[in-house]
């Protein structure tokens, strides 16, 4: 393979950009081992600080088409072991393990305790540390987690410790349970973060059990909001890091999370700025097996599309990543059905009439739908109901017009295209 | 109602295909593409909203699945596993046009209606009495669906039935492997839950009761009484060995036959009862069966996928052969005499000979009895089937016409459909005016 895949996030080098992110599957040194072994090239373990206990149950899932996980929540807290056991088992991982990554989470109060903590990782090994100022259930209660990451002032102050303290790498771990991330982004550098990490889990109730009415994931008769995630997550997650991303004032790593469940995702979060990739979920689902294809899979990819190293992927979407304002108004697509492939389930029919804007109609000699181009907004609704692969394009009209955005024409007067379906 | 014997021979079958688990039900429902305007619905002769059922399946609401088929058929439950899909609704499954398997269409309305029955849902109550009154002659899938219909409007319904058993051919001449008699006998019931539907068993028309009698008693009349006897090559009076193909089938589905001397059986005919017979005879323990057909296999009147289901359960087919007599010893025939034929089905000269046999079931078709109308004046009947419009109307003011009789011997779910619009149509015709 001509391809090299080592990920440099903020100085904390893996021989890959997979990660484990700061969850169950990165809860021991065994585990931790185990996924080293099937090749993922970096875990964040799983929060450190004083360790808690947890309920039962603590998970719940959207199952859709037969297949449950699609989303993910859950209500456990951060390690629920011993301190001194972790640090030994970190030490053990580092000592097999030299040229893999093992970032120590961490979340504690106090500037003593921070002190500590953090010492006691970087004496066991640690090539990093992620500050977990994201967590949005239990520990926010008492005054962690997310209550830390939603305050900038709080981020700050606490990031600045943690960086007083630290030789290693710095990331700060962002929770999405905001409106707007880019000042929270803002606020850990500021303190002196090396590089952040996000998203983390969305406050959340996954679901009801409509036999008990109780909701899940189900404590005896109660339950508790979770930390939303897996798949369903990821379009909010990829926001997230293309917001920092893209904004001239931020200027550290990424490191991406939300609802990776394999390569392509993957590659998602690195095009729009992401340095390395964390998961969890699709691990908790399916096991660290998941990471081969995800290596081969980014290799081959790259290779196809003459990439050599990560570091010329990473960012490479985010130019494309415009404000509305920009977007090129005149820029002018049709449906095309192929008639060939086309089996008659209409439903391209049914979602352009009640969904869209009824310019699909039936055709009096065959199985196949029309579309009324000169109707059709270019919306494609009817492309992502069809359940043929390729058989409805989006072909582009060359309507005689010059590109101009709304900013230019509100600007410059630029003259835009006749509406389509607008009467 | 009486139920059928509990030893019967056909209780030896098992589901050729098998019920759905509620995670392959999921599963399977899951994978339909919930068309719009769908070709399934419009191959289905009662339009089940076949997507619509499905959708329902998926979400968890079975029993609002459940009510969506028997809104359009009453006998769904049965045409589920009797329905051929393969030529109806699953062979109009848009996933056939890019190759792909086909919605299990019948297994997944057998799991929706199996559920219902388990349950004892109830989703009909007859409407407010009307005062009128309607026979339904024959006991049958047209009778019993227009009963239903009929006493959802309100009207009195009474069924004439010249066997002990109600539920027509889905009783006595279902192949058990799609369904067995004791279960068409829950769906009867099930009919029959409505209330106010008086049944006369034992009951002939118009030997016992006359056409005029019924007139005079009745405000309507629905004709469902199916087809007649199995018609025969000719020789076969007094050999024991020799029988109706569907009379056969009765004999096995409600009682107990003996095959334990047959080593080899012939089945004359290439339609489905023949299909059905050499199945069955399979299924129950006779080693060499054979299908003697006067045409070639393509040619068949049978489905081709139920000849192939035969073919795999080690049936096998004599094609381009026609039957002339019977070789006969001491009563029993012990072959039948042949003659090889062309394309065109036509004899070829000098080619006679035997095929040894010591059962043989004649499958070619059974009688067509329109001429029983024969005291309706203004009731046509042409080639032995009673003439209606659309609506089921004959010819006669207040006679209607649904099923067999009618069509000339199709579907369960095409008398389903006959006997629910022929109610519509009685309906539309009592309330006139009102």
């Amino acid at each position: 393979m001509g391809v090299d895949l080592t990920s440099n996030t903020a100085g904390i080098i893996s021989p890959n950009p997979f990660w484990l992110a700061s969850a169950p599957p990165a809860n021991s040194g065994a585990q931790v081992m185990r996924a080293f072994d099937a090749g993922w090239g970096g875990a964040v373990w799983k929060t450190l600080g004083t360790p808690i206990q947890n309920v039962s149950s603590r998970f719940g899932a959207i199952k859709w088409k037969g297949n449950a996980g699609v989303g993910f929540n859950n209500i456990e807290l951060i390690t629920d072991r011993p301190l001194d056991v972790n640090f030994r088992e970190i030490a053990e991982v580092k000592k097999r393990y030299p040229k893999h990554a093992v970032i120590v989470s961490l979340m504690v109060e106090t500037r003593d305790e921070w002190r500590e903590i953090i010492k006691r990782s970087e004496d066991a090994g640690a090539d990093g540390l992620e500050l977990n100022f994201g967590c949005p259930h239990g520990m926010c209660e008492r005054g962690m987690g997310s209550a830390v990451g939603q305050e900038p002032a709080v981020n700050e102050r606490i990031t600045s410790w943690a960086k007083e303290f630290a030789t290693v790498p710095v990331l700060v771990k962002l929770t999405p349970n905001v409106g707007d991330i880019v000042p929270h982004g803002l606020a850990a550098q500021r303190g002196g973060a090396d590089g952040v990490s996000l998203i983390n889990t969305i406050k959340s109730i996954i679901g009801i059990d409509l036999d008990t009415l109780v909701p899940q994931p189900t404590v005896g008769p109660k339950s508790t909001n979770g930390g939303y995630c897996g798949a369903a997550v990821r379009p909010i997650a990829l926001h997230m890091v293309a917001a920092l991303a893209r904004d001239p004032r931020f200027n550290v790593p990424i490191s991406g999370i939300g609802g990776v469940t394999n390569w392509r995702d993957a590659l998602e979060f690195i095009l729009l700025g992401s340095s390395s990739v964390q998961v969890c979920t699709e691990v908790m689902l399916r096991g660290y097996r998941i990471v081969e294809d995800m290596i081969e899979g980014l290799e081959t990819w790259m290779e196809e599309k003459g990439f050599q190293s990560l570091d010329q992927v990473v960012g490479k979407s985010v130019p494309a990543y415009s404000e509305w304002g920009d977007l090129d108004l005149n820029y002018e697509i049709v449906a095309k059905i192929d008639a060939n492939t086309c089996i008659g389930c209409n439903r391209c029919m049914v979602a352009c009439h009640d969904g869209a804007h009824q310019c699909i109609h039936p055709n009096p000699n065959g199985i196949q739908p029309i579309v009324d181009e000169d109707e059709c907004v270019g919306c494609n609704l009817c492309q992502i109901v069809c359940p043929v692969p390729d058989c409805i394009q989006m072909v582009k009209v060359d309507n005689g017009y010059t590109p101009a955005t709304w900013n230019d024409h509100v600007n410059d007067g630029a003259a835009l295209r006749p509406k389509k379906g607008a009467h | 109602m009486g139920r059928v014997p509990a030893d019967r021979a056909e209780a030896v079958f098992e589901d050729f295909k098998a019920a759905y688990s509620l995670q392959q039900a999921i599963a399977e429902s899951e994978r339909c593409l919930y068309c719009y305007d769908a070709p399934c619905i419009q191959a289905c002769p009662t339009t089940i909203d076949i997507p619509t059922f499905i959708r329902k399946i998926a979400t968890g609401n079975v029993k609002g699945s459940a009510k969506t088929i028997f809104d359009s058929n009453i006998l769904g439950m049965s045409c589920a596993r009797v329905c051929p899909v393969e030529v109806l609704c699953v062979g109009d499954c848009v996933y056939n046009r890019e190759d792909s398997p086909p919605i299990q269409i019948g297994k997944l309305q057998r799991f929706a209606t199996d559920a219902a029955f388990e349950a004892g849902w109830r989703f009909y109550e007859a409407g407010a009495d009307t005062g009128k009154k309607v026979a339904c002659i024959g006991g049958g899938p047209a009778s019993l669906a227009a009963a239903h219909r009929l006493r959802m409007y309100g009207h009195s319904v009474t069924i004439f039935e010249k066997r002990d058993v109600l539920g027509g051919l889905n009783t006595t001449g279902v192949a058990p492997y799609k369904m067995r008699a004791d279960r068409s006998e829950d769906e009867v019931d099930w009919v029959l839950g409505i209330g106010g539907i008086e049944v006369r068993l034992g009951v002939s028309v118009p030997g016992d009761v006359s056409w005029a009698e019924l007139e005079s008693e009745f405000d309507a009349i629905f004709l469902g009484f199916g087809l007649g006897p199995d018609k025969f090559v000719g020789g076969e009076e007094g050999l024991s060995n020799v029988h109706g193909a569907v009379d056969f089938i009765e004999q096995f589905k409600l009682g107990a036959v003996d095959l334990s001397d047959v080593k080899r059986a012939l089945v004359l005919g290439g339609g489905n009862t023949a299909i059905d017979a050499v199945r069955e005879l399979r299924g129950l323990g006779v080693s060499d069966v054979r299908m003697v057909y006067r045409g070639s296999e393509a040619a068949m009147a049978g489905y081709q996928h139920e000849w192939k289901a035969a073919k795999v359960e080690g049936v096998r087919g004599v094609w381009h052969t026609s039957p002339v007599s019977y070789e006969v010893d001491e009563g029993r025939a012990t072959g039948v005499r042949c003659v090889l034929t062309d394309e065109s089905k036509k004899k070829v000269p000098g080619s006679e000979h035997v095929i040894d046999a010591d059962l043989v079931l004649v499958a070619i078709g059974q009688a067509k009895i329109g001429e029983l109308v024969a005291g309706l004046d203004g009731v046509q009947v042409e080639w032995g089937c009673v003439v209606t419009d659309a609506s089921g109307a004959t010819g006669r003011k207040g006679v209607y016409c649904g099923g067999d009789c009618r069509n000339g011997g199709k579907e369960v779910v095409n008398a389903a459909a006959e006997g629910r619009d022929s109610a519509e149509a009685i309906h539309a015709y009592l309330m006139g005016g009102q």
